[in-house]
């Protein structure tokens, strides 16, 4: 197969790093985004609620 | 007769276990296969007599909920309560603790053999075949019980729903005791694939497979038929440790064996490919065996030990995310300058440096837990135990990513150092927040008021820490040395050292990592000691800790 | 996921205090379903982990220049083979690497560094992590045959500063290659190219490998470079010991270095 080294160093430099990158940030920015605070204290909860 | 399948279903392997002694294509697999027989045949017997171990020998426990689930009563009311199956957390507990001590001797063992090489006993006991038992008995068989007793404690206790499959936890959590023995007798035998940390031959992988499908069943089951509408953020991290281990352990272990009454196999893979495989497969038995599963650990257990909710849920979410992804990209720097292309090599670096981002990320979650209550500390060793262990948790995510650099790992690669990693990671984190939980789980589980003794989890805290921070010390100066010795030149343009010289020169640093082993050790002697008595419902007069009027220590 | 279809599947089993919370069944009406739905998070998690194997890993069968090419590689003749499944079974892995790395003093100290042409027949390989006794990859041919096994039987008696285990009993204990034929096959199915002949011959290549007044033209001529000898120097018996020291004469002697292009193996 004709995959050579360079160009897949190439993509993983620029692009790759650039959609993993982003992805990231999106993951982050939803977790943090502000109607998420409500259900995030709640699920900190649960383990002392129970027995 | 409560449990005639079974009964009839384990004689029946101890008869096939039999046929496969007398059929056998090779003197090891025959011997395994005796080992097999006598284990299977010892367990049917047991099963037949149906012994009962909260029965009337010990004080008997509190007749509620709990108490009816531990004798097998399956009529789980359908009230607010929730009947949780904690009968074989209990027997998880207990299994941890007994293979801690296991697992910690065979270290203190291998490490004397170290010093005093006089003490290997060939060929069962010979170095060679003890390393092997001592990784998997503190990796698999300590830290396998603590993660299937912890988690199926808390993905109950989170869910508030009973664990899923009636009786399959019990297959799981037995099923697991007989792969540890079939490996770790195994090892003895000379029956190895020869694969660090996934030495156990293709048909003990095998059955290790079938154990850890029921085990996601289980797990998964219980998840489904949750009563909480958010699945904590602990079950994710399990989740994530089990689906993963079973990815790797099934590629990993791929090989054609020579005959299938035979215990010889050969691995799919080899060379640079098989070596790839070994480590993408060792470094997340660190990440996701050894870390994931532990995090899932801490993310319940020190909330619960300092009874406030996690410092940020939210990071928390994030830790998880990132973690996963990164760590499985690590593999490679166990591979540096290797004949490993480059490229790979590369890559692993950088994914390595990586981790240390959400590994400090998840270790300042588990601290900040504490803000506002670091008190407790002064009065909970437990809780000083948790803490600790996030402390070393870390250290070691901050040596590990230091250590991936090529130029760091061109010195410290095949030292020692490497071993003094390791150890501050498994005896630091792994160990003590595993301590942590038993400590936490063992009154509750048994109903007792408290442990037996608070003062005697301080002296196990304080032995322990001395422990790791001489053994961490000692390799690391003696790591460090090695690395030296071997790369020094003379103004001659000849090396200085002869190897032998080199492996002389470790004897004291060899002498004094057993001593901080043995410390360890005791402090897991201790927990023993402790555990049991607080199993049998026994509590010490002591003054409390940190009390105004306690004397001076 | 089992979920009712009333209007909030989202709010299927909450507690009834939180079902009655008109602010919570906002939230968790439309909050992200990651952190309520078990498959989506098996899923993810799962796709997650793997990305990372498969991008390293995968590569590595396919690009050709993983392996570099070079001249003398052959199969393990069978005798070596049982050696090395005795190296792997007395966990010799865990204190000798072998893997030496294009360092200055460590080519000085073991030999040419490691290729991965070297291993390319290693089912398993056989790398290691920690050297708590030297480099054994070009151990072949370094010491003689006496030399070998007087340091397996009792190695302080040559290396005073020496911590490893003693392996007399590999002296008494007699080969037991049940089907060597059978290990070849089992090699070949993993990619080994063990010839039919190869295969055939297995059990008399075993044994002709520790007798050198026989005829060892057909080994010499299935394995080049075999090195022939009563290894453990007792010829009434094929010993455990003949087949280790067969193998670790062996380490690192096949590749033609004279032949090799650095340059042109660049990767």
């Amino acid at each position: 197969m004709d995959f050579d080294y360079h160009a897949m160093r190439a993509f993983a430099d620029s692009w790759g790093l650039l959609a993993m990158a982003l992805f990231f940030l999106g993951v982050v920015g939803f977790v943090l985004r502000p109607g998420a605070r409500q259900a995030a204290d709640d699920a900190a909860a649960i383990p002392l609620k129970e027995d | 007769m409560k449990y005639t399948t079974e009964t009839m279903l384990v004689g029946l392997a101890a008869f096939l276990a039999l046929l496969g002694a007398g059929f056998a294509a090779d003197e090891p697999f025959r011997q395994h296969a005796y080992v097999l027989f006598i284990v299977l045949a010892l367990a049917t017997i047991v099963l037949m007599r149906r012994i009962d171990f909260s029965g009337d020998k010990m004080i008997p426990l509190r007749a509620d909920g709990s108490g009816k689930a531990a004798a097998g009563a399956t009529a789980a009311s359908e009230g607010t309560t929730v009947a949780y199956l904690d009968e074989v957390v209990r027997y998880g507990v207990v299994a941890t603790v007994f293979w801690a001590v296991v697992g910690l001797l065979v270290g203190v063992v291998i490490a004397s053999q170290l010093a005093w090489p006089d003490l290997n006993i060939q060929p069962w006991f010979n170095f060679g075949r003890l390393r092997p038992l001592h990784t998997s008995a503190v990796i698999f068989a300590f830290g396998g019980n603590a993660l299937l007793a912890t988690s199926f404690h808390v993905v109950q206790r989170t869910c508030r729903a009973r664990l899923w499959g009636g009786n399959l936890a019990w297959f799981v959590f037995w099923g697991y005791q007989l792969f540890i023995v079939m490996a770790a007798t195994g090892y003895l035998l000379g029956i190895t694939e020869g694969r660090e940390y996934a030495e156990p031959e293709w048909y003990v992988d095998l059955w290790l497979t079938v154990v850890w499908v029921a085990y996601l069943a289980v797990f998964l089951g219980t998840l489904v038929k949750r009563r909480e509408p958010h699945i904590y953020v602990a079950n994710w991290f399990y989740l994530s440790f089990i689906v993963t281990i079973a990815m790797l352990h099934v590629v990993n272990n791929l090989s054609m064996p020579v005959s299938f009454l035979g215990a010889k196999s050969y691995s799919a893979f080899s060379g640079v490919q098989d070596a790839l495989t070994q480590w993408w497969y060792g470094h997340n038995a660190v990440g996701f065996f050894l870390t994931a599963g532990f995090l899932g650990m801490m993310y319940y257990f020190i909330p619960k030990q300092a009874n406030r909710p996690v410092y940020s849920y939210r990071l928390s979410i994030i830790h998880f995310w990132a973690l996963i992804f990164l760590y499985i990209w690590a593999g490679p720097h166990h591979l540096h300058y290797t004949a490993l292309p480059d490229w790979a090599q590369t890559l692993g670096m950088v994914f390595s440096i990586m981790l240390w981002m959400p590994s400090w990320g998840g270790m300042i979650n588990g601290l900040m837990t504490l803000s506002g209550a670091w008190d407790k500390l002064r009065t909970d060793p437990v809780l000083r135990m948790m803490v600790m262990s996030v402390a070393f948790y870390g250290m070691s995510t901050f040596e590990g990513p230091m250590m991936s650099i090529k130029s760091v790992n061109s010195l410290s690669h095949y030292t020692d150092w490497t071993i003094g990693h390791v150890h501050s990671g498994a005896l630091g984190w792994v160990g003590m927040i595993s301590f942590g939980a038993v400590y936490h789980l063992t009154p509750k589980l048994w109903q007792r008021e408290r442990l037996y003794s608070l003062r005697l989890v301080n002296w196990h805290f304080w032995l322990a820490t001395l422990g790791i921070v001489v053994y961490a010390a000692v390799m690391w100066v003696s790591g460090i040395m090695q690395g030296l010795m071997w790369r020094e030149y003379g103004e001659d343009g000849y090396l200085v050292y002869s190897f032998a010289e080199t492996v002389a020169a470790m004897h004291p640093y060899y002498v004094m990592r057993m001593l901080g082993g043995v410390m360890y050790l005791a402090g897991a002697l201790i927990m023993a000691f402790n555990v049991y008595k607080t199993i049998r419902g026994e509590i010490r007069r002591e003054v409390p800790m940190g009390s105004a009027l306690q004397p001076a220590e | 996921m089992t979920q009712s279809s009333n209007s909030n599947p989202a709010l299927d089993g909450a507690r009834p205090e939180l079902k009655a919370d008109p602010v919570a069944r906002g939230i968790l009406a439309h909050h992200g379903k990651i952190e309520r739905n078990v498959t989506l998070l098996l899923v993810l998690s799962f796709l997650v982990v793997t990305i990372g194997g498969i991008v390293e890993i995968a590569p590595l069968f396919y690009l050709q220049n993983t392996i570099e090419k070079v001249e003398g590689m052959r199969p393990y003749s069978p005798l070596e083979l049982a050696g090395r499944n005795i190296y792997i079974r007395e966990g010799c892995y865990n204190c000798h690497s072998q893997m030496i790395r294009p360092f200055r003093d460590e080519t000085e100290r073991y030999g040419h560094y490691s290729l991965a042409a070297e291993s390319m027949f290693d089912h398993p390989f056989q790398w290691g992590s920690k050297r708590t006794g030297p480099d054994l990859a070009r151990v072949g041919g370094r010491y003689s045959d006496e030399w070998q096994v007087q340091h397996l039987i009792e190695p302080r008696s040559v290396v005073p500063e020496s911590i490893m285990p003693s392996y007399g009993f590999l002296m008494q204990a007699d080969l037991d290659m049940k089907d060597p034929a059978g290990h070849l096959a089992a090699n070949r199915d993993v990619g080994v190219p063990y010839s039919d002949e190869m295969v055939e011959n297995a059990a008399a290549d075993l044994r002709a490998q520790v007798d050198p007044d026989g005829d060892t033209s057909g080994l010499l001529a299935r394995y080049p470079k075999a090195v022939v000898a009563d290894f453990d120097g007792n010829p009434q018996r094929l010993t455990e010991m003949d087949a280790l020291v067969a193998y670790l004469q062996m380490l690192g002697t096949l590749v033609d270095f004279s032949a090799y292009e650095p340059q042109e193996n660049q990767r």
